[in-house]
């Protein structure tokens, strides 16, 4: 591998993910190696249930790893505190907001939480970092309009720049593309690689939008279940990835187009 | 600024108003230590409007408080500062005091049934389930079960109130009713000083979770995301509420209402979500409301005194009714 020059984010070393109870412990994917370096656009796909959550929500820290380790800046996440890890790790969930009342000023400040004193006041320099998130996903307009007067298309929008106001060289979003039409699936992601290459921050979001993210990221995960893989997409087609990744009975992966076809 | 005003006068007009009219500027005289043109107005407000007026303020502002802590603990809008069974709690221990002399006699019956032993009772009663409820939240990771588990513990608690009331005598269920209306009188400066002291406590720990109570409007996962200790916060928050709707509980009965609609009401005018604009607006707005509602259950010039829990809900609640629908969508 030629990315010798390129500084590392976040590693894997051999980690098994799944659920582990007294009795028993279920292996949902184990031997994953993967390296997400800086400024990357990462995605990951895969079938549903394959475990696309689960190992998003260890890579979070949310869950335990059953095995191996989980590096970011080649430090343990193990061995961060919490605040430490939300000053290099940020996200984007599927979850809805417990109060759609808030502007969308406020909530990109909140992504501040992490640098704040006990009672949560803005400096200058935190005003400046949130005017530049506004800036960058363009819902600069918006920063006074309330959440539920906004569509959702821009609500995304809004906590990616809420994420990108955390200030963290890593951001994981857990499929940011879900209830939006095409164009507004194509803008976000769009949003996404021309913020990885700007900022240099290192995004990593699962999708089932395939064939956009062939043509988007730098690098994609395709988890199986057999094995997780890591590369560029050129190279996973070349390899015949996709190609096993459904059941063949109903579609098939067109290496010309790069997309999925309907079986006739 | 205007809302400081306000309660000032309401402090002010609460004290002049009630059996007897006292002009207010005999209330300035009495209040700054001059001499009153008649001597029972100085004993009237020393001993009696005074402290009266003071625990309304720390009972309005104090349920307003953790009404709203509840509220944005519980991502619910039905929450108030009973519902971790506080209250229930209490009334289980007043109940036992009131209503278990007869049944238990011996014991209880050399108890006399002061003014204390109720307080005592009702601390008492409230601190046990609080701790169960802490201990549980401990260990819970689901906060809504937290509030569930609270349910049950009141219908344990009101169920053990009915078998009680089942076997009470007609005079004990009456004086339970009475505690159940509840009353901001009677509360000596000893009492008073006590109630303040852990009043201020739960109020410096709601001021010090006012980050946190923000950051949990994005979702505990959100709240996690950014370093946020959960279980400590909440810990912290429940603490506060127990502190305040307790202390009120043991020593002014279980006021009904005010913690659930006072968070409404500053939502709907204030238009935020922001605690840091909530909080001090809640505890102005409570106090305000709480002053007026006492006023009112006086009857001014007249010797009826009205439960006051029930003038709260009868002033309150068509305010709240009328804000929502003039402003046709609720704000939380």
């Amino acid at each position: 591998m030629e990315k010798d020059n390129q500084h590392i984010i976040l590693k894997t070393k051999d980690l098994a993910i799944g659920y582990a109870s007294k009795k028993e412990r279920t292996v949902i994917a184990s031997h994953i190696n993967i390296e997400l370096c800086k400024g990357e656009l990462v995605g990951l796909v895969g079938v549903n249930g394959v475990g696309k959550s689960t190992l998003l929500r260890t890579l979070t820290n949310v869950q335990n790893g059953l095995s191996g380790d989980i590096l970011i800046n080649d430090k343990n996440i193990k061995h961060y505190t919490a605040l430490d890890l939300a000053k290099v790790l940020s996200l984007v969930l599927t979850e809805q907001l417990m109060s759609k009342n808030l502007s969308v000023f406020e909530i990109v400040a909140l992504g501040r939480q992490p640098y704040t004193n006990w009672v949560g006041n803005l400096s200058e320099n935190d005003i400046s970092i949130i005017n530049t998130a506004l800036t960058q996903t363009n819902v600069w307009d918006l920063k006074h309009k309330r959440c539920f007067e906004i569509s959702d298309g821009q609500l995304q929008k809004v906590m990616i720049a809420r994420a990108l106001a955390q200030d963290t060289d890593l951001i994981i979003l857990d499929e940011p593309t879900t209830h939006l039409d095409i164009y507004h699936k194509v803008s976000t992601l769009k949003l996404l690689q021309k913020l990885a290459k700007e900022t240099n921050k290192t995004i990593l979001f699962s999708s089932h939008e395939i064939d956009l993210a062939i043509q988007l990221c730098d690098r994609l995960i395709v988890m199986t279940p057999n094995h997780v893989v890591s590369d560029m997409p050129c190279n996973l087609i070349t390899k015949g990835v996709f190609d096993s990744l459904f059941p063949e009975d109903l579609i098939a992966f067109d290496e010309k187009t790069g997309s999925f076809r309907v079986k006739k | 600024m205007a809302l400081s005003i306000l309660l000032v006068f309401c402090f002010l007009a609460n004290i002049s108003l009630g059996s007897v009219y006292i002009p207010l500027n005999e209330v300035f005289n009495s209040l700054l230590g001059n001499s009153t043109q008649q001597e029972t107005w100085q004993h009237i407000i020393q001993n009696y409007r005074l402290p009266k007026a003071m625990t309304a303020i720390l009972v309005g502002s104090g349920l307003g408080i953790s009404g709203l802590l509840m509220q944005t603990l519980f991502r619910n809008p039905l929450a108030g500062p009973f519902v971790l069974g506080i209250s229930s709690g209490a009334s289980l221990g007043v109940a036992l005091v009131i209503l278990g002399s007869s049944i238990f006699g011996g014991v209880f019956a050399l108890f006399l049934i002061s003014k204390w032993s109720i307080v005592i009772a009702a601390s008492l009663g409230s601190f046990l389930v609080l701790l169960a409820v802490l201990m549980v939240s401990l260990k819970v990771r689901d906060t809504m079960a937290i509030l569930i588990i609270g349910l049950m513990f009141a219908s344990i608690t009101s169920a053990i109130v009915s078998v009680l009331s089942y076997f009470g005598s007609a005079q004990q269920l009456q004086q339970y009713i009475f505690w159940g209306f509840g009353s901001l009188g009677n509360l000596s400066w000893d009492e008073l000083g006590i109630f303040f002291i852990i009043y201020c406590l739960g109020l410096i720990i709601s001021l010090a979770s006012v980050k946190s109570l923000n950051t949990m409007l994005l979702g505990e996962n959100y709240a996690k995301s950014l370093g946020l200790n959960i279980k400590r916060s909440r810990f912290a928050i429940i603490m506060a509420t127990s502190l305040l709707a307790g202390t009120i509980t043991a020593f002014a009965g279980p006021i009904a209402f005010i913690g659930l609609a006072i968070p409404h009401l500053t939502r709907q005018v204030f238009n935020t979500s922001n605690h840091k604009i909530l909080l001090p607006a809640v505890f102005l707005f409570g106090a305000i409301v709480m002053l007026i509602c006492d006023s009112i259950a006086q009857v001014p010039n007249s010797d009826y005194t009205l439960p006051i829990n029930a003038i709260t809900s009868l002033v309150g609640a068509p305010v709240v009714i009328w804000l929502l629908v003039r402003k046709r969508k609720m704000v939380f």
